[in-house]
């Protein structure tokens, strides 16, 4: 299966505002999506990622702004003509159709003849690696598959833009870093620009292009994955893309002061007082001499170790370390911290 | 797990089985017993048979009308809650979820009005029915649409519960549909057994139904019974067990087909 537009749509959000009564849902939300980009929109619930997911989709109507494919609004055009793909967060497979049917749907819609209809469902059952399954009825499918299907049906119609709609989070761990690595392997091959939402951070930093962090309805950063974990622009960033630790210091000269130990700020222009600096798991590591602390307990993560440790004065935080070293609970250890440039706390 | 409190031994079930079976069949078995008595101690056909004999044409022309009304009634009844019922609960469920809650509240109201109760109020209504579609006994069936509709509510809404019509729609719209395919091609084929469930109920309720069709002063199966039981209680008697035959053949095909699996490959 080849794509008829290998470059891809450009998706435009201008200013885009979703009003539901009492709660705002979007405000005022602008994104550029190149043509044949990945962009994840990531977020805690109720931030309003899979309404401007749906919006653009169709599903919802903006109240106010702009939605733009390759430069026109679509504002007007119903769902069923804006010519999208949509994987969904739940199963959405129609029960009474085989899985061939299934995917045949979207072409039949668009009146394709019967011959080429079953040619190029058949190819998209193959490029997702189901093309045996074609007689299947969903029930007798795993959930894993069940995507796959609905993943091939959002495509065999070669539509502008794929939306994901958390199409991985009913599905087990396994299942979905490979479902993930295999929708991001046909993004690339097909080129076609896709939105994915998820609230899965690490799910988002592996496969997008840019991932935009959104809260309360905007969009907080976007940005490449490294950019959003190395150069948050927020607190909320830096807590909600990676684990933060939180460590109460005194700003002075662009610098924060925790607990004896000088950290550069990635905003120096902050004002000299009281923060709490946000220091990632990675960047504190055991030492022969620094900050004392206590272990508290020690997690075995298969590559590396994580390992929750008590400072004098009660302030917990987690150290990401390797496999080589287990410290033992209740044991006394020594920290220093790498230099990297810290975010602060709100 | 110990069995015992799960589920009854098979000795349990059968025995179960049998008394209800029994106290179900017992009055039939006593309505076919007595529609063949003949002379004291003798059993005949003639009472079957008589049914039929052109000598009785006019003496059971009623009766036949009264079957004649309540099939059609049965099928208008059923179109009814088809073509009314089942569009608006998706239409509510789609679009205007929050009244989900007051349709099935007004769905159910039906069940706690005594039909005597209903035809009251239904007297003045008919008056204007009567004006505008004439006074034909199909437009009973306005009346029954809405005396079967708790039955048929429960059994279109547990059909739609099943699946996530919600999400089925929108990924029917996102593939390019248009609502009516929405609604024909996705939807029903997913709710049909609930639509065959409330069709079936919709036609038990109509053949069954006396007290609305007698106090309008319409003639239906029951009406029809009634009067011949009067002059001949063999032929109401096989009536009634011809009705029953009637509804269980209509329950054992309807299932049939409602359990008919999906094709198992496109054409």
């Amino acid at each position: 299966m080849t794509a008829s537009t290998p470059t891809g749509t450009r998706v435009q959000f201008r200013a885009v505002t979703k009003q539901y009564p009492g709660h705002r849902a979007l405000d005022g939300v602008d994104l550029d999506i190149a043509p044949g980009e990945f962009v994840a929109l990531l977020g805690p619930s109720g931030c309003g990622k899979t309404t401007a997911l749906r919006s653009l989709a169709g599903l919802e109507q903006i109240t106010d702004g702009e939605i733009l494919l390759d430069g026109s609004d679509v504002a007007a055009t119903p769902v069923n003509r804006r010519d999208m793909g949509m994987v969904f967060q739940s199963y959405s497979l129609f029960p009474h159709m085989t899985v061939l049917e299934n995917v045949e749907f979207g072409l039949r819609m668009r009146k394709v003849g019967a011959a080429s209809r079953r040619t190029r469902a058949e190819e998209a059952l193959e490029m997702v690696g189901l093309g045996v399954h074609g007689k299947r009825f969903a029930h007798q499918l795993s959930g894993g598959q069940q995507q796959r299907v609905a993943l091939a049906r959002a495509l065999v119609t070669r539509p502008k833009v794929l939306l994901l709609d958390e199409p991985l989070s009913a599905l087990d761990a396994k299942v979905r870093v490979q479902l993930r690595d295999e929708i991001r392997r046909i993004q690339l091959e097909l080129g076609i620009t896709t939105l994915f939402v998820t609230h899965d951070q690490e799910e988002a930093l592996a496969v997008a292009d840019r991932v935009a962090v959104m809260k309360a309805g905007r969009i907080e950063q976007i940005g490449a994955p490294e950019d959003l974990y190395q150069r948050p622009s927020s607190a909320f960033v830096a807590d909600f893309v990676g684990v933060s630790n939180r460590l109460p210091g005194t700003v002075s000269g662009g610098e924060i002061d925790v607990h004896g130990v000088l950290l550069p700020l990635l905003a120096p222009a902050r004002p000299d007082g009281a923060a709490v600096a946000l220091v990632r798991p990675e960047d504190v590591r055991f030492a022969a001499a620094g900050v004392a602390a206590t272990v508290l307990t020690t997690s075995f993560l298969g590559a590396l170790r994580r390992t929750r440790v008590a400072l004098a004065d009660g302030t917990e935080l987690a150290v990401q370390h390797g496999t080589e070293v287990a410290p033992a609970e209740g044991a006394v250890v020594h920290l220093a911290f790498t230099g990297a440039p810290v975010a602060l706390a709100d | 797990m110990n069995r015992v409190g799960i589920e009854p031994r098979a000795v349990t079930r059968w025995l179960i089985l049998g008394v209800i079976g029994l106290l179900m069949a017992l009055p039939i078995v006593a309505m076919v017993e007595f529609s063949l008595r003949g002379a004291p101690g003798e059993y005949t056909l003639d009472h079957w048979t008589g049914i039929l004999d052109p000598e009785n044409e006019r003496k059971y022309r009623g009766l036949f009308e009264g079957v004649g009304n309540s099939l059609l009634l049965a099928v208008v009844t059923v179109l009814i809650v088809n073509a009314m019922l089942v569009p608006t609960m998706v239409l509510v469920a789609l679009r205007f979820p929050k009244l989900q809650r007051w349709l099935e509240f007004v769905c159910l109201i039906p069940i706690t009005v005594p039909a005597i109760v209903l035809v009251v109020g239904l007297a003045p209504v008919y008056g204007v029915v009567s004006r505008i579609f004439g006074s034909s006994i199909w437009t009973l069936a306005f009346a029954y649409g809405i005396t079967v509709l708790p039955y048929a509510y429960r059994a279109v809404r547990a059909a739609m519960d099943a699946v996530d019509i919600v999400t089925l729609s929108e990924a029917a719209r996102s593939l390019g549909a248009g609502w009516l395919t929405v609604f024909f091609r996705v939807l029903v084929p997913n709710i049909r057994r609930g639509m065959l469930a409330a069709s079936v109920i919709a036609t038990a309720v109509v053949l069954g139904e006396f007290t609305i069709a007698s106090l309008l002063n319409r003639e239906n199966l029951q009406t029809s019974v009634l009067l011949i039981s009067r002059s001949d209680p063999y032929v109401a008697t096989i009536f009634a067990l011809l009705a029953l035959l009637f509804a269980f053949a209509l329950l054992v095909i309807i299932g049939r087909v409602g359990a008919v699996q999906p094709r198992r490959s496109s054409s």
